[in-house]
């Protein structure tokens, strides 16, 4: 874990495709012969078939009755039932929408929360020198892999005494307030991979700490925001816990409790339409997924290495 | 470089002479206001949701406490209570088994597939997002509903079993011989994040070690033993802490299956279901405080003991 390579990954952590060529020996890739390469293949595409096929089976099967659904393990369509999505949109007691804009309303707030406050820590734990920095660092560090049990009930406590209960507030609030440290210590890696003569230069010209923040930073620590919002968005759109603790009045209820819900409110046995709705609410995820892959990578990429 | 060398490493730094310490004190003394001022946030944060309610549950865990009545001070009764809870016990039994089987499995299969990754080959970023994508949705309820009719009477697996002659009717979910194992195999079906850091720490490894290694005459499995194995300790070792950790507060997929009762026979009654079912099914707050605090004991447990075992097997090249 020598310096230079920990910078080297945090300068260019975000640039794609460079990355995926391996180092490796010249020739070592050619000591294997067609015949291996070619089963390798094989056993590939084998694991991401048996990989893949629940989820497009479940997109399949969204759109078939679900007496068919029970007896139809394979892919092909003979119609397009959307009566599911018709049916599962207004099944509960508000339209479908009414759960995606609650939960929009959380991941909006919780992705602001995040980047001002954990990119405002961050600059303190990369940049500036303070009393007792390595101690609140080690406990920054710390809290990453605490588990939220240990803190849930008096947290609980102190919403419910606030009567924040059925609000959005203890999913938000917390945000802003830089508890999700993972994203504190990517932005401390990322942070820590970029020059400091630029900060001198804006020192020189009579910046303060606002502004080398602010417009130094900031505009370079684009791809690490990046990964902590796509993050940020994935984890709360389908974080289930917390909603389900906070969220008890109908009318708050997140698009996770909305899908448990069906559980009950169909006696668990309409499968068309709580996989049509189920799927409704991969869909942004795996969006986030598709057009984001490249920061997530390269996101638990930099904090993952050695 | 992870959190967890970062924290090792702090460790080591602290040696210091009386001398340094204190020209590192006059010279920590320069951004002390905005140091101060741009970690407010985290500082705020970090005593009204974190340390704060650390302490809080640690005294909670002394009491009875419903929500409504204010708390009643009952010294170790919870404590002493949790020893003969049955379904306490239960419940931890079952998140063992789920963390010791689970948690192994899915990273010997997400470094099974890095290592069939990494080697700049055709298809790799398709492969990639392939094994990737599941980690990312497997979190979620909708997955977790799936996995309720894959495994269920009439679900995909016994479809498919059908199609191949096989008489096959057995309720996976709600047989409490299979139960937990359909969430385990959830579990490994999410590979991919840990597989993506894999992949990531073999890059790192110099090409000119294998380059060295071959022309020393060392084979494949040799060198996958004594170069990719010592070298990717690290990353194994970061993968395993991450993976307990997280393991042992999964909840969602368990709720989702179970329709939260943790069923069928408390099988898959993870610790946080039961956590939940005391404090917010039955307002024992004060109970589900102590059990909180046993998983922190378990997990710092189960830490403590791959940090000290990981002198014996994770190799630092520095």
């Amino acid at each position: 874990m020598t310096e230079p390579t920990t910078t080297e990954r945090a300068t260019e952590p975000m640039t794609e495709d460079a990355a995926d060529e391996p180092m490796r020996a010249p020739g070592a890739s050619r000591s294997g012969s067609v015949g291996r390469s070619l089963l390798k293949h094989v056993l590939l595409i084998a694991a991401s078939l048996a990989m893949i096929y629940p989820l497009v089976w479940m997109l399949v099967s969204s759109l078939r009755p679900t007496e068919v659904i029970f007896r139809t393990p394979g892919l092909w369509l003979n119609e397009l039932y959307v009566d599911n999505y018709i049916y599962g949109w207004t099944a509960l007691a508000r339209p479908f929408d009414w759960y995606i804009v609650n939960s929009g309303i959380v991941v909006l707030g919780a992705i602001a929360g995040n980047l001002i406050a954990c990119s405002l820590a961050a600059y303190a734990f990369a940049r500036l020198r303070f009393r007792l920095k390595t101690l609140w660092f080690a406990i920054m560090l710390m809290t990453i892999m605490l588990p939220y049990h240990v803190v849930v009930v008096p947290q609980y406590i102190l919403f419910n005494n606030l009567d924040m209960v059925n609000t959005f507030l203890p999913l938000v609030l917390p945000k802003f307030l830089a508890t999700d440290a993972f994203f504190v210590f990517l932005m401390v890696q990322f942070i820590r991979g970029i020059p400091t003569e630029l900060d001198e230069a804006a020192r020189i010209d009579g910046a303060g700490h606002v502004r080398i923040f602010g417009q130094v930073l900031i505009p370079l620590m684009i791809p690490a925001l990046a990964t902590t919002a796509i993050f940020t968005f994935i984890w709360t759109w389908s974080d289930f816990f917390t909603s389900l603790i906070y969220l008890t009045s109908p009318d708050m209820y997140t698009v996770p409790i909305a899908l448990r819900s069906f559980l009950d409110a169909t006696s668990g046995s309409n499968w068309g339409a709580m996989f049509a709705m189920s799927i409704v609410s991969l869909v942004p995820m795996f969006l986030a997924f598709l057009f984001g892959q490249k920061y997530l990578v390269k996101g638990i990429a930099t904090t993952g290495g050695k | 470089m992870s959190a967890i060398s970062e924290l090792s490493k702090l460790k080591t730094r602290r040696a210091r002479t009386p001398e340094e310490r204190a020209a590192a004190r006059k010279e920590a003394g320069r951004d002390n206001k905005a140091g101060y001022l741009f970690l407010l946030p985290w500082l705020v944060g970090l005593f009204a949701f974190t340390l704060g309610p650390m302490l809080a549950s640690l005294y909670l865990s002394l009491t009875d406490y419903n929500l409504i009545q204010t708390p009643e001070f009952i010294g170790l009764d919870n404590y002493a209570r949790m020893l003969e809870d049955a379904r306490l016990h239960k419940s931890l039994q079952v998140t063992f088994t789920y963390v010791v089987v689970g948690v192994p499995a899915q990273l010997a299969l997400a470094l099974a597939i890095a290592l069939l990754l990494d080697k700049g080959m055709r298809g790799l970023a398709f492969y990639r997002s392939v094994f990737y994508l599941p980690s990312m949705l497997g979190g979620s309820v909708a997955i977790a509903l799936l996995w309720r009719q894959i495994f269920g009477t009439g679900g995909l697996v016994n479809q498919v079993l059908q199609l191949l002659g096989i008489d096959a009717t057995t309720g996976y979910v709600s047989d409490p011989d299979y139960a937990l194992w359909t969430l385990i195999l959830l579990h490994v079906w999410t590979f991919g994040s840990p597989m993506v850091i894999f992949l990531a720490g073999l890059r790192q490894i110099p090409g000119m070690y294998y380059e060295a290694a071959a022309l020393d005459g060392a084979n494949k499995r040799k060198q996958f033993v004594r170069i990719t194995l010592p070298l990717l300790s690290p990353i194994i070792f970061f993968n395993l802490v991450l993976q307990l950790i997280g393991a042992f507060q999964s909840f969602t997929q368990a709720f989702i299956v179970s329709n939260g009762t943790g069923g069928p026979s408390d099988s898959t009654l993870f610790y946080t279901l039961y956590l939940y079912d005391r404090g917010w099914a039955n307002f024992q707050m004060g109970y589900a405080s102590a059990m909180a605090w046993l998983l922190l004991v378990i997990i710092g447990i189960f830490t403590a003991v791959n940090f000290f075992a990981a002198k014996y097997w994770v190799f630092y090249d520095d």
